[in-house]
């Protein structure tokens, strides 16, 4: 396998195509499922399953399916999965499930999975679509979990279930439109910390480059400052 | 009854809106609520196949899955049935009403991942087992309520996308900003039917 594919579907589902805060997929259970940590990584790891294995069985058959019926087609084998997350969480985890089965069942069409499958699970091979499962599935994951530590600290002041001595609990920011705020805040946090480092990058560039006249250019020390 | 449907309708278009209470069908709420006039067509046609998927879903349901006792298969029957209702749809209008097809144009093939469609599908049949009025009570208001949601804060983006605002909040972010201001004015109807 070639390492720089590797390098580059790895980081491009954890940073560079977030599926949360870049591409803006699967929005209702981040922002529906983020009241605890807890809900927030299972709710991400139950996705990231599907998604590795809807990508693999895409990918395998991605020379079998006929072009018109695709889209019924990639459905069928996400639902499967999806079966197998439901059974398998109402079996060991009932509590769990019994908050969550709406957006447990709601996992088929999250749209990142189906996108993954369309664009790019349908064009390569098995083992790179595994990997982009792998990624984009963390990738989710982890933008889950940051928006469900940041509610559930403002909700209930506490982390991760354990109350932290000393910090108020907020009535209401549990409720529905502390949802919407904290995913929005921390949406234009992510750009902005993206643009940051993209102006940085931008300006070490500048710096290394030799002027026309021969003397490099100063703006590295300041970046170092 | 029928209070009891206006009270289902009520709730489902109002104080309990998929959008900005269930978080439901938040995909299609924030991509295609640029414009105010994709916004209203995305709208229709999503009360149109969403109270059409109650009507064949339901029987399914419950004259097929449950006696043969394979109702964990629920949600790929029902997300077969959107499927195909949505090619078939495309289909129809294709033939006979040129003009609403090109009015819908790329928003009809993008209602199957709407997952107000399943959703609804789901807590009305499934996790609330109402009856076949109750559902398609529910379905109709519940699209209604998508619509109302989704031209309110097409009105709203308007001006959004004019404000000056730090770049870091342009697009998305300011739109889940607005929407959670929405939110909780919805969430003030709450309570009004007991």
């Amino acid at each position: 396998m070639d390492k720089q594919k590797i390098k580059e579907t790895v980081l491009g589902g954890l940073i560079k195509n977030n599926p949360t805060f870049v591409l803006v997929l699967g929005t209702c259970p981040t922002i529906a499922m983020t009241t605890t940590l807890f809900q927030a990584f299972a709710m991400g790891l139950a996705t990231t399953f599907v998604l590795i294995f809807s990508n693999l069985f895409v990918s395998l058959l991605r020379n079998i399916i006929p072009d018109k019926v695709r889209i019924p087609c990639y459905i069928v084998i996400i639902s499967t999965f999806v079966i197998i997350v439901q059974m398998v969480m109402r079996r060991f985890l009932p509590d769990l499930y019994s908050t969550m089965q709406a957006f447990i069942a709601l996992i088929v069409v999250n749209c990142i999975i189906l996108a993954r499958a369309e664009s790019f699970a349908s064009c390569n091979r098995p083992l790179y679509s595994m990997l982009d499962g792998v990624s984009m599935g963390l990738g989710f994951t982890g933008a889950l979990c940051l928006i469900g530590i940041v509610r559930e600290f403002l909700a209930g002041g506490s982390f991760a279930g354990f109350a932290i001595p000393g910090f108020p609990t907020m009535s209401g920011a549990g409720a529905s439109a502390f949802g919407f705020i904290v995913f929005g805040c921390m949406m234009a946090l992510f750009n902005f910390v993206i643009q940051k480092i993209g102006e940085r990058k931008e300006k070490l560039k500048k710096a290394s480059l030799p002027l026309s006249d021969g003397t490099v250019h100063s703006a590295a020390e300041e970046v170092a400052k | 009854m029928t209070a009891s449907i206006i009270s289902v309708m009520f709730t489902a278009v109002i104080s309990q809106n998929i959008v900005l209470s269930q978080y439901q069908g938040i995909c299609p709420f924030l991509g295609v609520s640029k414009k105010m006039s994709s916004a209203a067509g995305m709208g229709f046609a999503v009360i149109f196949v969403m109270a059409i998927a109650s009507l064949f879903c339901w029987p399914i349901y419950n004259y097929i899955l449950l006696p043969l006792g394979i109702d964990y298969l629920y949600t790929m029957a029902f997300i077969l049935v959107i499927a195909s209702l949505v090619q078939l749809l495309e289909m129809i209008l294709k033939r006979f009403s040129p003009t609403l097809y090109s009015a819908l144009g790329v928003y009809l093939p993008l209602i199957t991942t709407n997952c107000a469609i399943l959703g609804t599908a789901n807590s009305a049949i499934v996790f609330n087992s109402y009856n076949f009025v109750y559902t398609f009570a529910a379905s109709v208001a519940t699209g209604v309520g998508f619509l109302l949601a989704i031209v309110l804060l097409a009105g709203v983006r308007l001006k959004t996308d004019k404000a000056d605002i730090p770049k870091c909040f342009k697009g998305f972010p300011i739109t889940l900003v607005a929407a959670a201001i929405m939110a909780m004015a919805f969430a003030g109807f709450s309570g009004i039917l007991a």
